[in-house]
């Protein structure tokens, strides 16, 4: 059972990879570019499957991450663009000379690392002052929101260092490679897909060690995991900061595909969007994480463009819907459908059987 | 001098607007430990009522009479946002009992839907309430310091709120079955009471309260979709300081949280008066994680 279960896990992620690989040969450039974008999402989305259908850690201001490895990302790309002069924004702003903390940005592997190694800091303390306080549930995820306004606060009204609402853009180039060029913007989709099996295959090696054992306790019972001699607040905080980490990543890869971020990207309206993907596509199960990702991106892009205002409607039942009927996602009910499919056959199968045995019956005793 | 006194009058202002928009909520959360997103809406659902009462007023009454809509406004208000809270409850929310964190993303979801109707209802720009007449100017206490009708008020109608409240937790007899649901579910059940009926009950008034918060708000300037989600997070942010199950805790977090806005974007900027404000309040989440003003319970998991 646990095997055929396995081959048709793996045989799905082998397809959707199979589909992500071969995908640029048949679409446009520009949904291709698209895709690239709901890639960079699938791996947040992973992270955000991580803590929430694993852990039972709602995150409600994950954006904030997001951003940050953006915004990491964006400051080289936008130095590349300027070329040693100062950003155009900052001229804009009255600013005289490049601020200390943007110099560092200049190089490609410094900024690369940092949009992956802030937003973990930031995890840390964020986790360590909230988890250590047995601060859960609700509360935690309020204190997210919270985060999350802060942040986007912040951004926007440190003008001279941030680009304000407007945010950072106007990218020219990356690692030397034109960013408007079709080859770089393929090569930028594929790097995406491989930083997606990277990060799959990482969640997969977690949840599958002891760390990800005692992960499932603590979601389905905290207390319980702490006295049979477990410290949750470890394991939390380090799901918490890994899944940062996905974010940051899945930022500095959104950036050079999108051509702008801004601190909208952060806010809580885009946070809350990101736990719906998981939640549609089905949490505790990674591969939900994505399929969410990529569908609900999907359809978001297919009614901006067709029926803009009907959006707001679809993703507001489509939010309560899933949580109160669905709650295991999309997977989990073609789970349902083939466990009742099952279940329909091998009634037919029985009934059958129940009238061979009564016609045998009924002719014997004639 | 006055700089300071109209700072500190503009902190108990801002206070009392957080009092009347979190005493529902906490209500609601103490009750039956659902944070509802769909609050910052239910706070605009009162603002517009107190919108289209007027708009009444000025189409059917005499002009002399434009200033006594608000009088009938607050009860309106209470009564059609309780009525949509109630309808909350009873569609959504009861199904998702036990379960806090889907009810967050299902009611975050009634708040996309309540936005987006209230786009397409009364448009996107923000439209203007006039106050009534009574309430225009202000005392003038010292020289150059006048403290405005409105914000006194605001002021007064948020210490009526919280007397009501109290007088009904504590000395009705449904007050004092919501406080045995609040205090033991459980036992509260066993005992006979009705713990469905209270729920909505409580979801309602908290609701309704939400709806007077509203109505007070059009006080302040122009409404329109968005206006909850400029107090919702600061709403929760009172609920999780000052604790929940105890009216002195919603309080006490109101005043912490307006003063601290008012006071730290006076002495630097809005935007790092924020900050400032939340990491003050992760610190002393540090000391007291569950809220400063708590229900005393042997329960481990609150």
């Amino acid at each position: 059972m646990l095997k055929n279960y396995l081959l048709r896990r793996n045989a799905a992620i082998l397809i959707i990879f199979l589909v992500l690989c071969l995908a640029p040969l048949f679409l446009s450039d520009f949904r291709t570019n698209l895709l690239g974008k709901f890639i960079t999402y699938a791996i947040l989305a992973l992270g955000i499957d991580l803590i929430w259908g694993y852990t039972g850690i709602l995150s409600l201001g994950h954006g904030v991450y997001f951003g940050l490895g953006a915004y990491s990302m964006a400051m080289y790309l936008k130095m590349e663009a300027s070329g040693g002069s100062l950003p155009d924004f900052m001229s804009w702003s009255g600013k005289e000379t490049l601020p200390w903390f943007w110099k560092p940005f200049a190089s490609a592997p410094f900024a690369a690392v940092m949009a992956v190694l802030i937003p973990v800091l930031l995890a840390l303390a964020i986790g360590y002052l909230t988890f250590k306080n047995r601060i859960r549930g609700v509360y935690f995820s309020i204190l997210t929101q919270a985060l999350s306004i802060i942040f986007v606060v912040l951004f926007v009204g440190q003008q001279a260092y941030t680009g304000g609402t407007n945010g950072i853009t106007n990218f020219k180039t990356i690692f030397g490679f034109p960013l408007g060029a079709a080859s770089t913007r393929t090569g930028l989709y594929y790097i995406s897909v491989l930083m997606l099996l990277i990060a799959y295959l990482f969640c997969r090696f977690i949840i599958n060690s002891r760390a990800g054992k005692v992960l499932i306790a603590i979601r389905d019972g905290e207390n319980r995991v702490r006295f049979s001699g477990y410290n949750p607040t470890v394991y939390k905080v380090f799901v918490y900061c890994i899944s940062a980490g996905l974010a940051g990543l899945a930022g500095a890869l959104f950036v050079p595909q999108v051509g702008i971020i801004s601190p909208a990207e952060m806010g809580i309206v885009p946070s809350v969007e990101m736990v719906i993907w998981v939640a549609i596509g089905g949490r505790g199960t990674l591969i939900g994480g994505i399929i969410g990702a990529i569908l609900v991106n999907l359809l978001k892009s297919g009614f901006s463009e067709n029926f803009p205002e009907l959006w707001s409607y679809f993703i507001g039942i489509a939010f309560i819907t899933v949580v109160i009927f669905m709650p295991s996602g999309l997977i989990g009910v073609f789970a349902q459908a083939k466990k009742r499919l099952a279940k329909l056959m091998n009634t037919k199968e029985k009934a059958n059987m129940a009238n061979m045995l009564k016609t045998v019956a009924n002719t014997e005793s004639e | 001098m006055s700089t300071y006194l109209l700072q500190i009058f503009n902190g108990i202002s801002v206070s009392s607007i957080f009092m009347l928009a979190a005493m529902g909520l906490a209500i609601t959360f103490g009750l039956m430990k659902i944070i509802n997103m769909a609050h910052g809406e239910l706070i605009m659902i009162g603002a517009y009522v107190t919108y289209v009462i007027q708009n009444i007023f000025v189409s059917f009454a005499d002009k002399n009479l434009f200033d006594l809509y608000y009088i009938i406004a607050l009860p309106a208000a209470f009564v059609i946002t309780a009525l949509v809270g109630y309808l909350l409850e009873v569609t959504i929310i009861k199904r998702l009992y036990g379960r806090p964190l889907d009810s967050m993303l299902a009611t975050w979801g009634v708040s996309l839907i309540l936005q987006q109707l209230a786009r397409n209802i009364f448009g996107a720009p923000n439209v203007d309430v006039r106050s009534p007449g009574w309430l225009n100017g202000g005392i003038l206490i010292m020289k150059d310091l006048q403290l405005p009708y409105k914000r006194l008020f605001i002021i007064f109608l948020a210490t009526l709120c919280i007397l009501g409240v109290y007088c009904f937790l504590y000395k009705t007899g449904s007050g004092r079955r919501i406080r045995a649901v609040m205090q033991n579910r459980s036992m509260a059940e066993s005992l006979g009471i009705n713990t469905r009926r209270i729920d909505s009950m409580t979801f309602a008034i908290g609701s309704g309260l939400a709806g007077i918060a509203g109505c007070a708000l059009t006080l302040l300037g122009s409404i329109g979709p968005t206006l909850g989600t400029n107090y919702i997070v600061d709403t929760f942010m009172v609920v999780v300081l000052g604790g929940v199950g105890r009216i002195v805790g919603t309080a006490a977090g109101a005043t912490a949280i307006g003063v601290g806005n008012t006071t730290f974007e006076f002495f630097t900027n809005a935007s790092l008066g924020k900050v400032l404000v939340f990491s003050v309040v992760i610190i002393l989440l540090q000391w007291k994680p569950q809220g400063f003003f708590t229900l005393n319970s042997r329960a481990l998991d609150e």
